[in-house]
């Protein structure tokens, strides 16, 4: 009965959004579907207006138009608190005086919940967040994992139809901040409520994701899934916010991309004619003996700049012939090792076919 | 410094473990140190509150010959007017207290509010009366207040009373008088602790269901209590020790402690009576702030407070 698998996750339907400060723009026209019991990720730079959209949604700051639908009944007017939607902020906003107990028991208190069943809900709750026995705690006596966890047991505790995520695990350190977003990840498979999450954070986002709108300057530049945003981003901004990226430009003619006067080996169709930019992930890259070995690869003469050895991996900086400088990544494996090239040593990049992504060239 | 230099490790093992006297002498000499820098506060202090109040204590125990007695603490006991200039006093704290939380909270709320410039600009207005003289705003008061004053006219002119209204020269003039002065005191650190108060602890409230009246009720209000103990704690006691407002604003009519201090010695040249009823407020406000220290908890005064 209480915080089982969530039933009723509802869909969230957000259409034609649009919120200025002033003469600033803030989110223009954005449109956006979740479906119900996703969990998906709103990832950007800070400014790109994830976090107004995400206010938006809790409904603490009003749009200057558009429409949101949860399970297709309008909210865009509803007050924040007759929404039903958890939220876990940034700084966690626990209040500071009550104990951990009346901090989860808030939002039942709030629906005139009956004494014994609050203290049950809140036990399974506290439960659930791996927090049990800590309710007579103070919030000052918590570390900041325990109050993570405490804000999480406060937002789910109501069984919330939605539950909206601003950047809840920016304040931990890295170790702990990677183990709780694999609980989080389990404890939305658990409870199946439809997750909307704010990070600016890509390796959090592919990580949790099922998928991620990538936000840029107040608009939606991609939405997807984490593999797909990464093997196959559509712009530029994508391409270099999610991992990292060498772009090197080519240019579309006559049904084909060329490179330097050489035909590109690829999969994908060509795109329109014009100028484009070819995205190579370093570890898409592979270093060859020489053109001959090369094969069905595309390649791309280089000098050696430097080898960085990193353990398990190793980076080489390569200088192409137009003077770009491009990063090439591998593990550390014995044959490759055996072949690493000295500074200065002329070398052949190959990428294969399949792993050519062209985007607009801005 | 290495630990294992063999003449320090040697003398170190003499007392026990490794270098444990050498550690401690070292903690006594810095000890001694923060002393001596402390020493000028520490003499300021002396002088000019220790010295003065043992005086006033010792004062308090001769009568007007110079003979050693308790005549002085007899009298509150025995004279009625004491009695009753205690009570007033009390009285008038309260009232004043009150009329300050009453106006100072929506005041403090209002800026707490506003946008941080506009609330600037509002802050200044609240301050301004700080740097005019009390006797000068207390006799702007009686030209507003009193029989033929602004607001008596004003009401009379509209038709809305037939006789003034007694503003002044008794103890509503005092009040009103009083509560202007106390305001900011109120409001300053009543506004500073309201300022602290996390927006995101407020639409965590809303986010989970509470309306805005139950989310300043149950959030805003208990996290403001901090700023407004303090606030309430020097008003009541700044109003305990006033004169200028009482004694130009009462008429004669009300007479607080401070009045009666200055009786005794300008007026009696009774310094002992002076003193002891010096010694008597400084008892019950230091009694009064070990009560609101006990009451709200050391924690949630914000004059003791850590924060």
């Amino acid at each position: 009965m209480l915080l089982s698998l969530a039933p009723s996750a509802l869909p969230i339907g957000i259409h034609g959004i649009e919120k200025r400060f002033g003469a600033l723009s803030i989110l223009g026209d954005l449109s956006l579907d979740v479906a119900a019991g996703e969990f998906l990720t709103l990832l950007g730079p800070s400014g790109s207006g994830k976090t107004t959209l995400l206010m938006i949604l809790a409904g603490f700051v009003r749009a200057n138009a558009g429409s949101i639908k949860v399970g297709g009944e309008e909210i865009i007017t509803v007050p924040p608190h007759r929404r039903n939607i958890g939220m876990v902020f940034q700084n966690y906003a626990l209040f500071p005086h009550m104990n951990v107990f009346h901090n989860v028991a808030f939002p039942l208190k709030q629906r005139r919940v009956p004494a014994a069943e609050t203290r049950q809900r809140v036990e399974k709750a506290l439960d659930l967040v791996r927090l049990q026995g800590l309710g007579e705690r103070r919030v000052d006596q918590l570390s900041g994992g325990q109050r993570q966890r405490v804000a999480l047991a406060r937002a789910i505790v109501f069984e919330p139809r939605i539950v909206l995520m601003d950047e809840p695990l920016s304040a931990l350190d890295k170790s702990l901040r990677e183990h709780m977003q694999i609980e989080l990840r389990n404890l939305h498979r658990r409870l199946g409520m439809t997750t909307v999450y704010v990070t600016h954070d890509q390796r959090e986002a592919i990580t949790m994701s099922d998928r991620i709108a990538v936000m840029n300057a107040g608009r939606i530049e991609q939405i997807d899934q984490p593999e797909a945003l990464y093997a196959r981003p559509r712009t530029k901004f994508v391409a270099g916010f999610i991992g990292e990226s060498n772009f090197i430009p080519v240019e579309s003619r006559d049904g084909g991309v060329w490179r330097e006067g050489s035909r590109l080996r690829m999969d994908a169709p060509a795109p329109s004619a014009g100028r484009h930019l070819m995205v190579v992930r370093p570890e898409k890259l592979r270093l060859v003996a020489g053109p001959g070995e090369a094969g069905t690869l595309n390649t791309l003469p280089a000098t050696v700049g430097d080898v960085i050895y990193q353990g398990d991996s190793f980076i080489c900086y390569a200088t192409l012939r137009d003077g770009r400088q491009v990063t090439l990544r591998d593990y550390c494996r014995s044959d490759v090792l055996a072949k690493l090239p000295a500074p200065g040593e002329p070398v052949t990049l190959g990428i294969d076919a399949q792993d050519v992504v062209l985007v607009a060239d801005q | 410094m290495s630990v294992g230099s063999a003449s320090f490790d040697h003398a170190g093992r003499a007392g026990g473990a490794l270098n444990a006297d050498a550690l401690r002498a070292d903690a006594r000499r810095q000890a001694l140190g923060l002393l001596a820098l402390l020493s000028p506060g520490l003499f300021l202090v002396f002088a000019v509150i220790i010295v003065p109040i043992g005086w006033l204590f010792w004062l308090s125990f001769f009568d007007e010959t110079g003979q050693l007695s308790l005549a002085n603490y007899a009298r509150f006991f025995e004279q009625a007017s004491y009695v009753k200039t205690f009570v007033t006093t009390f009285k008038v704290a309260f009232v004043v207290t009150g009329a300050s939380v009453l106006f100072g909270y929506p005041l403090a709320y209002m800026l707490s509010q506003l946008p941080r410039r506009v609330a600037g600009v509002c802050l200044i207005f609240v301050i301004l009366p700080f740097w005019t003289s009390v006797l000068v705003r207390t006799y702007a008061w009686l030209v507003i207040l009193q029989r033929k004053g602004l607001v008596n006219t004003w009401l009379i002119d509209l038709g809305v009373i037939g006789q003034p209204l007694p503003l002044a020269n008794n103890f509503a003039g005092v009040v009103i008088g009083m509560t202007h002065i106390m305001l900011p005191f109120l409001v300053l650190p009543l506004y500073a602790s309201m300022k602290t108060i996390d927006v995101d602890c407020l639409r965590a409230g809303m986010n989970l269901g509470a309306s805005p009246a139950a989310t300043f009720r149950q959030v805003f209000f208990p996290l403001s209590l901090p700023g407004l103990a303090s606030g309430v704690v020097i008003v009541f006691v700044l109003c305990l020790g006033f004169f200028v407002t009482p004694a130009l604003m009462g008429g004669g009519k009300v007479i607080m402690w401070a009045m009666r201090m200055e009786q005794a010695t300008s007026l009696y040249s009774n310094w002992g009576a002076g003193a002891a009823l010096g010694v008597v407020l400084l008892a019950v406000t230091l009694a009064l702030l070990g009560l609101f220290q006990w009451l709200l908890g050391a924690r949630a005064t914000g004059v003791w407070s850590r924060r």
